[in-house]
């Protein structure tokens, strides 16, 4: 995973979001909108986590379930639910996640190694962990969130 | 900056250069078919005097040498010294391929085969002909090829110290005499920047011989009269000293002498009057003026000396004439091209615009239809216009992107040339259907596979000569590469009149490759199309032509991602025909929509032999789970498209779907069955690779009316039993 945070602790911004009654956040620039659900069509013989794909005006946005991809239940999505499209890579990538909370700044050196819950799949997707106004924030590493064997597929 | 600029600059030069190629590969191909006007062959001189020009600029030495060396014999071919010949033509067309070959090596760095260039010029120079007005050329064999460096010495006691006068004393002293002909003007060289240049070399001292400019009533604004005597005093060679005439060494006179060598020139004696050598700019300036405006001349600008005026004077020197007439076939030759160069990324993007439109325009339509606005409203009449122009504005846009197959047709003349060469066959390239449109990608991408099966038509399927004349056949094998349009598809065709495909031998091959069991019964046709399986080749030995590891199964891939199928015929003796479908674009197809367990889906059209309802007695049961229907008394599989895709777990009610028959690669035919057949259209295809990744048994993905996103089927895969396998597999991964 990226690890080029530099020694200067410079703020950046970050998306955070609600999968159940827990937070996870991503960097603000590797998000490119967020938008509201919308039914997707499946793909066949995909993944649990992989909902299909949608029309994001004319081109072919596939969507993963942050739920179903850190071990949680899959999303029922209705449309409360939201989509953060994001950039990973070349691609361009919806993730399904309940709720957007909050834009938040903060500096490298608030995070936190992650805890080491080795049984825990999500901990695999996380980069760090920080704690803010009394919130406890993971901080998702997207590049490990597509599957790198579907990647080299493409 | 500037070194982006340059680089711009340089891109331009080498995508002209393509079609400079391309041109004289065109003009040399006319030539070798008999068709060798004039025209034609001042367009081969054209283009090849082009590159070098260019060449030269950016400082492409080995490119510079070749092109010049390929020039002169080209005049030489112009001016009727020699004659078109085949062996000639031959010769010509590899030295185009010299060219192209050392064109591409400046371009992306890597090394062009040196060796074979001099060979080429060597063969080239045996064509004979000479350098241009043997008569009049002192400076024979200064061809600018054969460069010979000249030691110097610097051992200053073998100097005669006591002629320099200034400068450093112990500096060789060259005499040059320079005394261009009309040829070297004719070419836009300039005598001026030659001087220039030389002065650069050293300190140089120029006298111009002006007694041969005759008065004014007499001179041939075309001609050549001033001389140079140039002394050059420098720690210079003879060879840097020759390297400026490069270009021009066949279109003047020249002298180099070392002032040790000789006694100075008496020309150099001649004492220049400043007052005459400046008048004497100003006219030949005057000369230039006036040959640039003959040349440059646009019609709308007013000129003193018009064409009618010339056409009015038989007495007009006759070369201003032809010059005079290169400029109307240059003006024509420009108001006929009224082509311009676009980035090939803007016609893109609006082809995606265009998809949009589409998409958009069907989206208002259905919108429309759930409103509950009858078909006469104005609003649905405004819309049916809108889809009208709509799709007008599609083809159009596409018709953008299609090109021509010309070029990849005259690329694989090469191939054939060169393979021809390499196995010591005769071969002639027979095509049909050049000017067949399709789209660029197709194009770009079909090189490839083309390439390959030309070198196996040559390689496997042509036979030796002698063993051809044996059979009863002319000793030069035939491969035909026709193209043409079919049913909204592009069809293209890699015949050769070989030997056709050793059944036998490919049989044997595959069952020890392990491709098919020793005692399988096939029909010719499945042994002929064993060549398309992976791992399968039957070259005894790896030639470097063919049987690189890469084989006609590679072909068949590089087709079927195009969309494409291919299939071949052999009879033997007569020969093999690869025969290929594509589609026009990758863009649109048109396709079936069908809905298949709450799904829709699209299936390519192309793909659908027919659609028909199941009846009880046509249905049997196959096995545990399988299942076959009759279709006009044959037994085709019948699949379950919602089951094989993962979309349901128990296999539907046959009797209330539709059965969709499709044929796939080889002509197979299987039955797929779906729960409904929606509508027929045609459709914008979407890549599902870019963000995704592939998908077994999805080709792609569309957008319909509704706003949603619709799997395109790819039928070849869904069809096919191993694959049904690899799909079950990846599920439970």
């Amino acid at each position: 995973m990226s690890q080029t945070q530099s020694t200067e602790a410079e703020p950046r911004k970050v998306v955070a979001f609600r999968i159940g009654n827990q937070e996870f956040c991503v960097d603000i620039m590797s998000v490119r909108e967020i938008r509201t659900w919308t039914p997707a069509t499946p793909l066949p013989r995909s993944p649990d986590f992989v909902r299909g794909v949608i029309n994001l005006r004319g081109f072919v946005l596939p969507i993963i379930d942050l739920a179903a991809r850190f071990g949680f239940p899959p999303a029922e999505p209705t449309a409360q639910n939201v989509i953060i499209v994001t950039q990973i890579g070349q691609r361009t990538v919806g993730l399904l996640v309940d709720a957007v909370s909050d834009i938040l700044t903060v500096t490298d050196d608030l995070v936190q190694p992650t805890p080491d819950i080795a049984s825990d799949r999500a901990a695999a997707f996380v980069r760090g962990v920080f704690v803010i106004e009394g919130r406890m924030i993971s901080f998702v590493a997207l590049e490990g969130v597509v599957p790198s064997a579907e990647r080299e597929a493409a | 900056m500037a070194s982006d600029a340059i680089a711009d600059i340089k891109a331009t030069f080498f995508q002209e250069c393509e079609e400079q190629l391309a041109e004289l590969e065109a003009g040399l191909l006319a030539l070798e078919g008999g068709d060798a006007d004039l025209e034609t062959i001042n367009a081969i001189f054209r283009a090849v005097h082009s590159i070098k020009g260019g060449a030269g600029a950016f400082h492409l030495d080995d490119l510079v040498r070749f092109a010049h060396a390929y020039e002169t014999s080209l005049d030489n071919l112009r001016a009727g010294r020699i004659s078109a010949t085949p062996a000639g033509t031959r010769v010509m067309l590899r030295a185009a391929d010299m060219l192209a070959d050392l064109v591409r090596a400046a371009r992306d760095g890597g090394a062009a085969d040196i060796a074979r260039g001099e060979a080429i010029i060597e063969e080239l120079v045996a064509l004979g002909g000479g350098p241009e007005d043997p008569g009049l050329d002192e400076g024979d064999g200064m061809d600018g090829l054969d460069f010979m460096p000249v030691q110097v010495s610097f051992d200053s006691d073998s100097l005669d110290g006591g002629e320099a006068t200034a400068g450093d004393p112990s500096a060789p002293r060259y005499v040059i005499q320079f005394k261009p002909k009309p040829g070297l003007y004719a070419k836009a060289n300039e005598a001026g920047l030659l001087l220039r240049e030389l002065a650069r070399l050293g300190e140089a001292s120029v006298r111009c011989d002006v007694s041969e400019v005759p008065l004014l009533p007499d001179l041939d604004p075309e001609g050549a009269y001033l001389s140079w005597t140039i002394v050059l005093r420098g720690d210079v060679d003879e060879a840097a000293i020759r390297e400026v005439f490069e270009f021009v060494a066949d279109d003047c006179d020249l002298d180099i002498r070392r002032e040790d060598e000789a006694p100075p020139a008496p020309a150099a004696a001649q004492s220049g009057d400043p007052d005459i050598l400046s008048l004497l700019k100003k006219l030949e300036a005057e000369v230039q003026n006036q040959r640039g405006e003959a040349v440059e001349r646009t019609p709308g600008q007013p000129s003193p000396v018009g064409l009618q005026t010339i056409d009015r004077q038989p007495a007009a020197e006759k070369s201003t004439k032809a010059e005079a007439g290169k400029t109307t076939a240059g003006a024509a030759a420009a108001s006929g091209q009224t082509t311009i160069r676009v980035d090939i990324d803007r016609v893109d993007r609006l082809v995606d615009l265009i998809g949009e439109l589409v998409i958009n325009q069907a989206m208002l339509a259905q919108r429309v239809a759930e409103a509950g606005l009858g078909r006469g409203s104005a609003v649905a009449t405004g819309l049916d216009e809108l889809e009208r122009l709509t799709r007008e504005i599609q083809d159009s846009v596409m018709a953008i992107r299609a090109q021509p197959v010309k070029p990849v047709f005259q690329r694989m003349s090469r191939i054939v040339r060169e393979v021809a060469e390499i196995t010591g066959k005769s071969v002639h390239l027979v095509t049909d259907g050049e000017s067949t449109e399709v789209d660029k990608t197709v194009i770009e991408r079909l090189a490839d596979p083309l390439t390959h099966m030309i070198r196996n038509a040559i390689d496997h399927g042509i036979e030796e000569p002698a063993k051809r004349i044996a059979a009863g056949k002319p000793g030069e094998g035939v491969v035909r590469l026709s193209a043409l349009h079919r049913s909204g598809r592009i069809v293209i065709e890699v015949a050769d009149d070989g030997a056709g495909i050793n059944r036998a031998r490919v049989r044997e091959i595959a069952a020890r490759k392990g491709l098919v069991s020793a005692d399988a019964v096939l029909s010719d046709d499945e042994i002929d199309n064993l060549i398309f399986a992976p791992g399968f080749s039957t070259a005894e030995t790896v030639s470097n032509i063919s049987g690189r590891g890469v084989g006609m199964d590679v072909v068949k891939r590089s087709i079927q991602a195009l969309g494409g199928r291919i299939s071949i015929s052999s009879r033997p003796g007569a020969g093999s025909t690869f025969t290929m479908s594509l589609p026009l674009t990758l863009a649109v197809l048109d396709g079936m929509v069908v809905s298949v367990a709450g799904q829709t889906l699209v299936l390519p059209l192309t793909a659908i032999v027919e659609t028909l309802q199941p009846s009880e007695t046509d249905l049997h049961a196959f096995g545990t789970s399988g299942q076959v229907i009759l279709v006009r008394k044959a037994l085709t599989p019948l699949i379950d498209v919602g089951l094989r895709l993962g979309f349901r777990t128990s296999p539907a009610d046959s009797l209330s779907c539709v059965v969709i028959l499709v044929e796939s690669e080889g002509g197979g035919r299987s039955a797929l069955l779906v729960d409904a057949i929606q509508d027929q259209r045609q459709i914008v295809v979407k890549s599902l690779e870019g963000n995704y990744g592939h998908v077994p048994g999805i080709a792609a993905a569309t957008i319909l009316g509704d706003g949603r996103v619709a799997l395109i089927l790819d039928v070849d895969t869904l069809v096919a039993a191993r694959q049904a396998n690899a799909l079950e597999q990846s599920q439970a991964a």
